[in-house]
């Protein structure tokens, strides 16, 4: 289910690539001129980000939940902590409680340095196809 | 609000090239109120059975016109950046339809902005999704900043 992002339009906008280890997808979003969204410092624009930190965390559901045809998001809260410079970004996904209608996600995204989050996220999917 | 902040709106809305390349267009402001579009594209897709534009798509929507929102409540430029922003994915929006955001900053302090936005396609009240965000203000003095808005519970940030 790793190629889940592949078949997005959206991720393959991004350009996102994802690698799997185990059961952790880690997925990154190469640096592109577009996705500047402040040319003066220069700085990745945080939607970006937040759109890399949302479709990691569709695709580990994914990957976990393979009856779900696409997990959709009910909501989710992106804290973005630092600026994100001109180059690759990277993110992992952990399910922290998947209940049987809504799971807990949380996502980080990082450069250089993965103790050195440049955004987190916070997400409820929902895990009931039929429901909302 | 000054005419130069609503001069610059167009170039502030889609000048970047993110916004750029993602199509985002300025649509109006009515008061307090901006309102940006996102043109409909297969490219920006998130869910290639629907048709639908990714949620990815909404959040950089929401977060963008956010900022645009704070502008006018400052009403001048100045960098800011989002510190968080919340969405609530309230339906599924429809197939191959552009989105609208609209967001207004509700409360200026002399370092934080805190606006509430919503895409649709045809009427905020029957939103795609809604917002709730705050931006770091970086200007130093801060003075003048929002003298214009209500200060009824004093500064919190």
């Amino acid at each position: 289910m790793s190629d889940l992002l592949e078949r997005l339009p959206y991720a393959r906008f991004l350009g996102l690539e994802t690698a799997t280890e185990g059961e952790t997808l880690t997925v990154t979003m190469p640096f592109a001129q577009k996705l500047i969204g402040n040319p003066i410092l220069p700085a990745l624009h945080g939607g970006a980000t937040a759109a890399l930190l949302e479709l990691t965390a569709v695709a580990q559901v994914a990957s976990l939940y393979p009856r779900l045809r696409l997990p959709r998001p009910i909501n989710v809260t992106v804290a973005y902590l630092r600026t994100g410079r001109p180059a690759d970004v990277h993110a992992r996904a952990r399910i922290s409680k998947a209940g049987r209608r809504v799971a807990h996600v949380l996502a980080e995204a990082w450069q250089d340095d993965e103790s050195q989050p440049i955004a987190a996220l916070t997400a409820h999917f929902l895990m009931a196809e039929d429901d909302h | 609000m000054t005419s130069s902040i609503l001069d610059i709106l167009p170039q502030l809305a889609a000048g970047a090239a993110h916004t750029h390349a993602l199509g985002f267009i300025y649509d109006s402001v009515d008061g307090d109120r901006v309102r940006i579009r996102a043109p409909w594209r297969e490219d920006l897709v998130g869910d290639p059975d629907t048709g639908v534009l990714s949620g990815g798509l909404v959040t950089t929507l929401l977060d963008h016109v956010g900022g645009l929102a704070v502008w006018i409540a400052l009403g001048r430029f100045e960098p800011i950046a989002t510190l968080d922003l919340r969405v609530d994915y309230m339906r599924a929006a429809a197939g191959r339809r552009d989105l609208i955001a609209e967001a207004r900053c509700y409360r200026l302090t002399r370092s934080i902005a805190f606006v509430r936005a919503w895409a649709f396609e045809d009427s905020p009240d029957d939103p795609v999704a809604a917002a709730q965000s705050a931006y770091m203000l970086t200007s130093d003095g801060g003075r003048g900043l929002g003298a214009n808005l209500k200060r009824e519970h004093g500064e919190r940030a």
